[in-house]
């Protein structure tokens, strides 16, 4: 374990060798000791980086971050070069967390605000039960395929998927009981993969003008290329803001 | 319509005599059972829910409810309630929905359980005049101590884990600012302040007017993850991750749309007027290793310095699924038993899924027994617990602490109505129109449910006092001082418990 000052400001830790537990210790010392910028070396695995962090900080990681990366945070930009395990900034309220690489299952889980970039692919139930008040509105946008139930439950925000390099951009259960929110995804989506409670809606220009800013952002950290006027895109919407109203009888 | 109409169950008469058009019943009554036609008031009996508003406030004691039936033809099996509720269903077609808890006529196991009193050979003890400890600490407990150095100058080495001090073992439970209303969160906080307990916020996050009282406050994380943010949970004393509850166990919430107002809206941070839907499962949790990871998660976020509990619904299996518990560095086990309330759950579900408490408790508290983790977690029971001997006899079979929630409902004067849902309760105790609302005041309701609270305790202390008992710590689990009276071998096995006479 070492700690190095390349400024005041900042400050590298070297995560070989260190449990998650001491690791996060390392990491919110750091904070209180009023760091701005955090550079995490070696990660491999370890738990809750970021989790529960009320501070606009930065947090560069370099290895495979474990699950539940910038969970409860409020605040940090996590850059994160490696993959990404599951839970990825679960219940955020606010912030980024950019992954040049891949990210498991549940990632945005209950987010509430914040934006999630990831370069390549995402496992299951994506963006489940993200949800939007007032001035906070989540956002999540995903390079490559993600899988089943993407916005399952989702109850606010944006979620894009841009397919790039894969056959298809969505699996199974688009949507299932989406009530707020809306989805884009790059290509054709069937009726057949769309959830219960989840439509197809025609994309209009307003509709275009969120892709174009999300995709400059993912072009921006990324270093990519993507035009978004030679792609075209699916918009996945909720039936009603109250799917389940309708089921229920009283004794 | 006619094919499916079921007869009224109520009757509501006005004595003409007696009344003096002062339209107290009308304004009171949130269900439109009165109006007034010219110098009459006319009833609408089908629309009564017994809630005794109207009763309470009528200045002439004119009004007058009685239970009418219509007869059917007696059948044992297809009774009243099968063939009303089939009525219901081919007209609508829907899930029926009601409020409270479990209705059907399961015995209570505590009804078969009776305390043990010290008679010559051990001297009972009097509460009034001798120490009598209710204090209860909830959390984990180390297997042993350590210490460092000699003589006078002792450091004890062990790290001890947070601990939440009780000053009676009764808590008041998880009702979520939504299924009740602001003033109902408000006199229990202020009780359970006064107290030196806890009450929970249960998934409707933690509205800015309860601020004040979070030093004796547990906040709820469940699948909806309604209000949770970091503020939320660093401001709780404890934090409860909610997996199931009894009264509907596996299967998740919904808070509809009509009662999302603005204030339940900002608290909850969701849109007004949106359906408040709590998933079944946490889709984060699949396993007890996924539990253990949202555990740690949260002790992360919170630096390790708050107790993290985790509830379940009493189901089959509940005994392991609390040692897995244990095992995910949880600090506490709530169950949850068939028996409790809710403000709305498929009635199929509340009636037919669970387990009684009273089972649950005793297996789970054996369980972490067998496997030496008893310490590990503490075991909070709920579901049903309507005195102050259910409570004795809870802890008795294995609980550290209990909840109580219908029971404190009650205190605030609910009718056990069963119409949570509606948002009309006249009470202002599950309302959300702030006229309902501010007929609960807030002084008055804490005064109550402390009332409640001190008299069960007070009434605990005799009941172990008169066991030559002195402490809550030599109750616990203390199965000996039970008896099963009519109770078959199966059970007394799994409650360990001796039936009368031996």
């Amino acid at each position: 374990m070492r700690i190095r000052s390349k400024e005041t400001s900042s400050v590298l830790i070297d995560a070989e060798g260190l449990d998650y537990r001491r690791l996060n210790k390392k990491v919110r010392e750091a904070v209180a000791d009023g760091k701005v910028k955090i550079l995490i070396s070696n990660v491999l695995g370890q738990r809750f980086i970021g989790d529960g962090i009320d501070k606009n900080i930065e947090i560069n990681l370099t290895g495979t971050a474990g699950g539940d990366l910038g969970a409860f945070m409020d605040g940090p930009f996590i850059y994160l070069n490696g993959n990404a395990e599951h839970a990825v900034g679960n219940t955020m309220s606010s912030g980024r967390i950019v992954i040049h690489g891949n990210a498991g299952d549940c990632l945005g889980h209950s987010m509430r605000g914040g934006k999630i970039f990831v370069r390549g692919s995402v496992g299951y139930r994506v963006g489940i039960h993200m949800k939007q008040f007032e001035e906070n509105y989540p956002t999540i946008v995903i390079g490559g395929k993600a899988q089943s139930f993407l916005g399952e439950y989702m109850a606010g925000g944006v979620i894009l998927v841009l397919g790039l390099e894969q056959d298809e951009s969505v699996d199974s259960y688009v949507g299932t009981g989406i009530h707020g929110g809306v989805i884009y995804v790059a290509g054709e989506v069937d009726d057949t993969l769309l959830g219960a409670a989840a439509k197809k809606e025609e994309v209009d220009g307003d509709d275009i003008e969120v892709i174009r800013g999300l995709v400059k952002d993912y072009n921006h950290y990324f270093n990519r290329k993507v035009d978004v006027d030679k792609m075209h895109f699916t918009k996945i919407v909720p039936t009603s803001s109250r799917p389940f109203c309708n089921l229920y009888t009283h004794e | 319509m006619s094919s499916h109409y079921t007869p009224s169950i109520y009757d509501v008469s006005v004595d003409s005599t007696k009344c003096r058009l002062c339209g107290r019943c009308i304004e009171n009554c949130s269900y439109d059972v009165f109006r007034r036609s010219e110098e009459k008031i006319l009833t609408y009996p089908n629309n009564c829910v017994v809630c005794h508003r109207c009763v309470a406030y009528c200045p002439a004691n004119a009004i007058k409810i009685k239970k009418v039936s219509t007869p059917y033809r007696y059948h044992p099996i297809w009774n009243e309630e099968v063939r009303e509720d089939i009525y219901n269903q081919a007209r609508t077609g829907k899930v029926i929905l009601g409020g409270m808890g479990n209705v059907r006529k399961y015995p209570p196991i505590f009804d078969r359980l009776v305390l043990d009193a010290c008679q010559i050979t051990n001297p009972s003890i009097d509460p009034l005049r001798e120490p009598m400890e209710t204090r209860v600490y909830l959390g984990k407990k180390p297997k042993k101590l350590e210490f460092s150095g000699s003589g006078d100058d002792v450091e004890l080495k062990t790290e001890l884990a947070p601990n939440l001090k009780l000053e009676t073992p009764i808590m008041i439970a998880h009702m979520s600012y939504g299924a009740v209303s602001l003033n109902t969160q408000l006199s229990f906080a202020k009780a359970a302040s006064n107290l030196g307990t806890f009450m929970g916020t249960g998934e409707g996050g933690l509205n800015q007017a309860l601020y004040d009282y979070t030093d004796n406050i547990i906040v709820q994380v469940a699948s909806g993850r309604f209000g949770v943010n970091p503020d939320y949970i660093n401001r709780g004393s404890a934090i409860e991750i909610k997996i199931g509850q009894g009264a509907k166990p596996g299967i998740g919430g919904h808070l509809p749309g009509e009662k999302v107002n603005k204030f339940i809206s900002e608290t909850r941070m969701i849109p007004e007027g949106t359906d408040a839907i709590s998933p079944a499962p946490h889709h984060d949790i699949y396993s007890i290793e996924d539990l253990a990871q949202l555990v740690r998660g949260l002790k992360e976020a919170t630096d390790w310095k708050k107790p993290v509990f985790v509830k379940i619904a009493a189901v089959h299996n509940s005994a392991a699924i609390a040692a897995g518990i244990a095992r995910a560095d949880a600090d506490g086990v709530v169950v949850d038993g068939f028996r409790g309330g809710t403000g709305a759950a498929p009635k199929v579900l509340r009636d037919h899924v669970g387990i009684p408490i009273e089972a649950a408790i005793a297996s789970i508290d054996q369980k972490l027994r067998d496997h030496g983790i008893r310490n590990e977690v503490s075991v909070i029971a709920s579901g049903g617990i309507r005195n102050s001997a259910d409570v004795t006899k809870a802890i008795a079979l294995g609980a550290d602490a209990v909840y109580i929630g219908t029971a404190a409902l009650i205190s605030l004067g609910c009718r056990v109505c069963g119409k949570c849902y509606t948002g009309l309760c006249p009470w202002g105790i599950s309302s959300q129109k702030q006229e309902l609302v501010d007929r609960l005041d807030p002084e008055v309701g804490a005064r109550q449910v402390q009332n409640l609270i001190e008299a069960w305790t007070h009434e605990l202390k005799e009941l172990m006092g008169a066991a030559g008992i002195n402490s809550i710590e030599s109750l616990r689990g203390n199965r000996d001082r039970l008896r099963g009276y009519m109770l078959d071998s199966n059970l007394l096995d799994i409650l360990d418990v001796k039936t009368v006479g031996a």
